[in-house]
């Protein structure tokens, strides 16, 4: 039987000859007519790609923003409720508002000063009920993380302009932080009056420099960053700032945010500036309404935004002890709660990958359990007795049925779904073009690759029903129920490290910024791993798989 | 397979079942159903695997929750305990579907027809014994999850002296998140049932079962527009039936916990009605 079959088909039937004589190039052909023409393989993969438009754009179409994080009051909807919004010198939609006793800075120049104290308040959410902006808020003690306050050296007054920045932080030590995504570490340690911190910017030309020390006396630099096109008069003192305190109640479907303002007090003194007019007074403005919760002046008048109350401005001067209070961030805008403005992500459309990826790993292992169930694998492995060619055919039809379904879908969900998102009030977080075609070709590379480990795992299991069952709680289910919040976020995140599913961290768009607090969730855009690593972990899964396959296929008799 | 055979026994198996009392006709049903079932390793490892993986998980959320000192931990004891019922239900919806599409990728479904050609009385027949197993199991699972519960939850600073109550039975909300996420999972089961004898195949249904429990919430993860949040969480299967699971902010729920429950059963309803018909009126 085994040899009679072996011979008949290399010199019977025509498809066989020609795959002896041909090679690889007829093996695809022959698998890739095999796929074709079993219809139900066909539907499946147009059904993927149209539940991923669908579900993608379905979930685009309804994220309308209620205002409930925006300046502008919780009355109003989509577009009414966006302030004016302000891109950071690298094109990023960034945060920007904070508290500024400042002097106008020119040519070379420097500013010190010691910070003895920073205290901070926060919206009391004690009842799953957020204290409304600038509606009497009922504060209680606590300062956040990334509560900062320091000595800034910016551009100009606007929203979004270049500065570097040395700052005491609440709970990660002292940073410098530079055109918003820029964040190095300085002296470790909270600031109090025992253990004040000394900070120093120096300009010089477009570079700036910052030092820190614990005596005054002894300096350490912490980083020197080359700000381009700085003019000549630059807008240099004091700031504070503190960003929305957000608690997250997490459940099955969803976390509900209930957030409220927060605020920072920094208390500064031994004050010094060179560069700046002789016997000038500290000007404070609240760029961006960044003053005090429920008061300060308004902003600069060219932000346009932020409730202009008529509360204490947060800046007082008693001697040389200077104390300033703000409210805000300066950071870059990220998807998620925290934000001031209602962000989407262009991935947001992609949300329904992952049921095109339910349809893709079912197709892709019935391409070869279907085989083994009919018993065509040993017509096929009869034809083609170079069992390793076969395996990397099918894995090649089935991973580029997948790659170019996943493309198409992938660009008319972001294509569309971002439209929908714009007209829906949401203001979607610009990236380069290469991010955009990182995240079109990675999701589609993504599918692809996870097409190829479904095809493994149905050459090592031949039953389609355990290949799709292990295929889809390897692949699928870490990313859903991470998303679901049905783990603890540690849980989540090592599955979503470990498992093939990290994979769709190629999604993500707008990277983890360790100086803004967000929540590690694929629902709201953010996954453990950079983006390649992720995809990289999937890869590492599919190549596994594959030798698995190979070397399981050549020893097994079929 | 000549059949001429193999339809002269059946006929008599119909002559009798048909002199005897219809319920006695369910009984053999389910004897033979049964039968299947116990005499295959694999859904006792899958039944074991509920149990399982739903403690475990369970285990795991428990475990990895504390609530410190301060004011803010809205955290609804029991639901936690319970955590792990979302993957369970994978699970079952995996051992239900098995029991109808193995006979179908097998070939077996035609001498099962054959020798009970009452089509509804087998696929009844499917229904109770699975779903018996699958109560059991989640019983299980659930008292597993539910007594990690009540041994780790109050070191963790969810005591009552901080405004929790215990994860015990003999608090009447937990009672009915017990009972009720049992009950969940018997209608996950049947849902489940009602997809394969619509789809047949094992692959597919597999990936149209898993896709129905977990696709509405994951779109309700991320639409963000109150309508038709509302709406999802109000009538989609698995996030109506887990608000069985809530024991705190009852009035803030979507939907009652036992409406939520209804919901899911009315999805199970419908979907085993419309496979049992296919089953009854499409060729094996």
């Amino acid at each position: 039987m085994t040899t009679d079959a072996l011979s008949r088909p290399r010199t019977g039937t025509g498809a066989g000859a020609d795959a002896g004589r041909g090679g690889f190039g007829w093996l695809l052909r022959s698998e890739w007519t095999k796929f074709r023409t079993v219809r139900g393989w066909v539907v499946g993969m147009v059904v993927a790609a149209i539940l991923t438009v669908f579900v993608g754009l379905f979930a685009a179409g309804n994220a309308t923003s209620n205002c409930s994080n925006s300046p502008n009051g919780p009355t109003l909807t989509g577009k009414a409720c966006l302030p004016y919004i302000p891109h950071g010198p690298g094109g990023e939609v960034v945060n920007d508002s904070f508290n500024f006793a400042h002097q106008p800075l020119t040519g070379n120049g420097s500013i010190t000063v010691r910070v003895i104290s920073l205290t901070g308040e926060h919206a009391n959410i004690t009842n799953g009920h957020g204290a409304e902006v600038g509606a009497g808020p009922n504060l209680v003690p606590g300062l956040a993380p990334w509560s900062k306050a320091g000595i800034i050296i910016k551009q100009s007054l606007h929203q979004g302009s270049a500065y570097a920045a040395m700052m005491v932080t609440g709970g990660n030590g002292v940073r410098m932080q530079y055109n918003y995504t820029g964040d190095t570490a300085g002296l470790p340690g909270k600031v109090s009056a025992a253990e004040p911190r000394w900070l120093r910017l120096t300009r010089s030309g477009d570079t700036v420099t910052g030092y820190d020390s614990t005596d005054g006396t002894h300096w350490t630099q912490v980083g020197a960053v080359t700000l381009t096109g700085l003019p000549a008069t630059v807008q240099a003192g004091l700031f504070a700032t503190s960003p929305t305190y957000t608690v997250t109640n997490t459940s099955f479907g969803g976390d509900s945010n209930n957030g409220g303002p927060s605020q920072a007090t920094g208390v500064f003194d031994d004050l010094a500036a060179s560069g700046t007019p002789a016997g000038g007074k500290w000007a404070d403005v609240a760029v961006g309404g960044g003053g005090p919760v429920g008061g300060g002046p308004g902003g600069d008048g060219s932000a346009g935004n932020g409730p202009a109350g008529n509360g204490p401005s947060g800046f007082t001067e008693a001697g040389s002890t200077y104390t300033l209070t703000g409210s805000g961030d300066i950071a870059p805008a990220t998807p998620g709660p925290g934000s001031n403005y209602p962000t989407a992500t262009i991935e947001q459309s992609l949300a329904g990958a992952f049921i095109g990826l339910i349809a893709i790993v079912v197709v892709a292992a019935m391409f070869v359990t279907a085989e083994y169930r009919r018993g065509l694998i040993r017509t096929t492995l009869a034809a083609t007795p170079r069992r390793g060619a076969v395996l990397a055919a099918k894995a090649a039809v089935a991973g580029g049925a997948a790659f170019v379904i996943g493309l198409v879908a992938s660009t008319v969900a972001i294509a569309v779904g971002v439209q929908l998102e714009t007209s829906n009030g949401q203001v979607v977080l610009p990236v380069s073009a290469l991010t955009e075609i990182r995240v079109v070709a990675g999701t589609a590379a993504m599918l692809a690759v996870a097409a190829v480990f479904a095809v493994a795992l149905g050459a090592v299991l031949r039953r389609s029903a355990a290949a799709i069952t292990i295929a889809i709680v390897t692949v699928v289910l870490p990313f859903l129920l991470t998303a679901l919040n049905v783990f603890p976020s540690g849980v989540g995140d090592w599955l979503l490290r470990l498992t093939p599913a990290a994979g769709l961290a190629i999604e993500q768009s707008i990277p983890n910024y360790p100086q803004v607090i967000s929540v590690i969730n694929p629902a709201a855009g953010y996954y453990p791993l950079p983006p390649l690593a992720g995809f990289a972990v999937l890869c590492a899964w599919a190549a596994a798989g594959l030798a698995l396959a190979f070397h399981v296929l050549r020893r097994r008799d079929a | 397979m000549s059949a001429t055979a193999q339809a002269s026994r059946p006929d008599q198996a119909v002559a009798r079942a048909a002199a005897r009392m219809t319920g006695t006709g369910l009984l053999d049903a389910l004897h033979a159903e049964w039968t299947k079932l116990r005499t295959i390793s694999g859904p006792a490892w899958l039944l074991l695997g509920v149990v399982a993986l739903t403690t475990g998980l369970s285990v795991a959320a428990v475990g990895a929750t504390h609530c410190p000192a301060g004011p803010q931990c809205a955290v609804d004891p029991t639901k936690l305990s319970l955590t792990g019922i979302q993957f369970g239900q994978a699970v079952v919806a995996i051992l239900a579907v098995l029991t109808i599409c193995n006979e179908y990728s097998t070939g077996m479904i035609r001498v099962t027809l054959a020798a009970m050609p009452r089509r509804e009385l087998v696929f009844a027949a499917k229904a109770i014994v699975v779903t018996g197993l699958v109560l059991v199991a989640g019983a299980l699972a659930a008292g597993g999850s539910l007594l990690a519960g009540h041994l780790i939850l109050p070191g963790h600073g969810f005591t009552a002296a901080r405004g929790f109550h215990a994860v015990s039975l003999s608090y009447g909300p937990t009672l009915r998140a017990a009972v009720g996420s049992v009950l969940y999972l018997g209608l996950i089961a049947l849902l489940s049932l009602g997809i394969a004898a619509m789809i047949r195949d094992s692959a597919v249904s597999i990936g149209v079962a898993l896709g129905v429990l977990y696709l509405f919430p994951i779109i309700l993860a991320f639409v963000t527009s109150t309508t038709w949040q509302h709406r999802l969480e109000r009538w989609t299967p698995t996030v109506a039936g887990l608000n069985i699971e809530a024991t705190t902010g009852l009035r803030s729920l979507p939907i009652s916990p036992w409406g939520g429950l209804g919901v899911l059963a009315i999805w199970a309803g419908v979907a085993l009605l419309t496979g049992g018909s296919v089953l009854r009126f499409r060729d094996a």
